[in-house]
């Protein structure tokens, strides 16, 4: 741990969530490629949840349980039927079993046919109604639960590709060419993706220089109100000269007008730009 | 709430498995041996009853919608629920939408305990050492975890150089684990 003794104190602050910014940029820039400070850090992180365990206080109110038990009954989950059978039921649920009454009816009592057969008729007459209104509810039943399941699905797949399509683009061992003009030489740039409604950044970068050893590259964004340039994150290009910044720490809410990436001190400069600027954004 | 050492006590993973069934008797079950943990978390961060209960209801209502979150090979049921909540009721705090991901969370192994009473002993040791330490390091750790507050914002509060109060959250982090390893 010596020799990493510079992000010893940042690993506790990370582990907790109190790190921030450049300065977690620069620690998780230095996590991708140190197993060492990899296995501390889930030391700390054991020793976090030890904190966590540590708070006592008074038991939820009974209130909780019932809203939570209400919550969950309103809302059925889709049974998985690959693990519907492999965990006992808890407790058998209540269904006490319909007994009929032994004991005579007032009707019987009295001896009157014809209110006996009245009776039966609008039994009858219930139990139709009964029957249609259940089919009714199990068709609508199927209904959502089919509707559901694709939207399930549906949502799945999306999902999946999502995933495909960004791993591909984040995996250091994929084939990245860039085509530019016959005869003319690549030259460095980039490309940021920016929703600032989740604060979702997205950004690529190509043909870089080689970083000099005390020197590292920073993101910027632009606020459109003119307010200062935030700090997006420090990287380091691969041997390519190829960079990827995915959704770094970023104020909420801010409106960008332009990216634009600088060579800092291999610290980074926290506050704002203070190096050379090497791409800059040219707008849509 | 029920025992977990006891034979005859469900364990948290075959109660996972029966909520994936759309048991509810299990999910009450499950919410009955963490209620007191995860509501106590979400109390100490947030020192609202009202709040404490919503967060309470929040991880709970997850857990049944997706069971699957809980993965007993990343630690321990009683330690999840902590953490998670601890990242839920930080976020209900500072009025932010979720910033934590169930799914990310991440606990090392090494915390993992065989049962209720191993975690009782083990709490119990790491609240001595808690209390043994020096009153600015154990503020400083319980302002970070418990507040949510950063190093900077801690800084401010105290008064204390920057780098004193990463020095204070790193070796009270630190003490911790050597209780539990002694």
């Amino acid at each position: 741990m010596s020799e990493h003794e510079q992000f010893a104190e940042d690993l506790a602050l990370y582990s907790l969530g109190s790190l921030h910014g450049a300065e977690q940029a620069a620690l998780e820039a230095h996590l991708a490629t140190c197993a060492s400070c990899q296995r501390e850090l889930e030391l700390l992180r054991g020793d976090v949840s030890l904190l966590a365990l540590t708070a006592v206080g008074p038991k939820p109110p009974a209130r909780s349980r019932q809203r939570l038990m209400s919550a969950i009954a309103a809302e059925p989950q889709l049974p998985n039927t690959a693990t519907a059978t492999v965990a006992p039921r808890l407790q058998p649920r209540s269904q006490p079993p319909w007994q009929p009454s032994t004991s005579p009816s007032w009707w019987q009592a009295f001896g009157w046919p014809t209110l006996r057969w009245a009776a039966a008729a609008a039994l009858v007459l219930v139990c139709v109604a009964l029957v249609r209104q259940n089919s009714t509810l199990q068709q609508n039943m199927a209904g959502m639960r089919a509707q559901f399941e694709a939207q399930l699905n549906d949502q799945g797949n999306k999902l999946e590709q999502a995933n495909q399509t960004l791993a591909t683009l984040l995996d250091p061992e994929a084939t990245k060419i860039e085509l530019v003009a016959v005869g003319s030489k690549p030259q460095p740039r980039g490309k940021a993706i920016y929703q600032r409604r989740n604060r979702n950044l997205i950004f690529f970068a190509s043909n870089l220089p080689t970083l000099p050893a005390d020197k590292i590259y920073e993101l910027w964004l632009f606020p459109a109100d003119g307010g200062a340039p935030i700090a997006a994150g420090l990287f380091k290009p691969d041997a390519r000269g190829s960079a990827t910044v995915v959704n770094p720490p970023l104020p909420e809410g801010v409106a960008a007008k332009n990216f634009a990436v600088t060579l800092e001190p291999a610290s980074g400069s926290h506050e704002a730009p203070r190096g050379t600027p090497v791409i800059v954004g040219v707008g849509e | 709430m029920p025992n977990a050492d006891t034979n005859a006590a469900p364990s948290d993973v075959s109660l996972i498995m029966a909520i994936r069934s759309a048991d509810q008797s299990a999910m009450a079950a499950l919410y009955d041996r963490y209620s007191s943990i995860v509501y106590a978390v979400a109390l100490r961060v947030l020192q609202d009853t009202g709040a404490a209960e919503d967060v309470l209801q929040d991880i709970f209502m997850q857990l049944w919608r997706n069971p699957g979150l809980f993965d007993a090979n990343r630690g321990n049921m009683a330690a999840w629920l902590a953490v998670i909540t601890r990242h839920r009721a930080i976020d209900a705090l500072r009025r932010r939408r979720p910033e934590n991901d169930i799914a990310d969370v991440v606990l090392s192994v090494e915390t993992d305990f065989a049962g209720e009473a191993d975690r009782s002993r083990a709490m119990d040791r790491v609240r001595g050492a808690l209390q043994t330490m020096p009153v600015p390091q154990r503020s400083a750790l319980e302002m970070a975890y418990f507040e949510g507050l950063t190093h900077n914002e801690i800084a401010e509060k105290t008064g204390e150089p920057l780098g004193t109060i990463k020095t204070r959250i790193r070796t009270g982090l630190l003490s911790l684990r050597k209780v539990l390893a002694a």
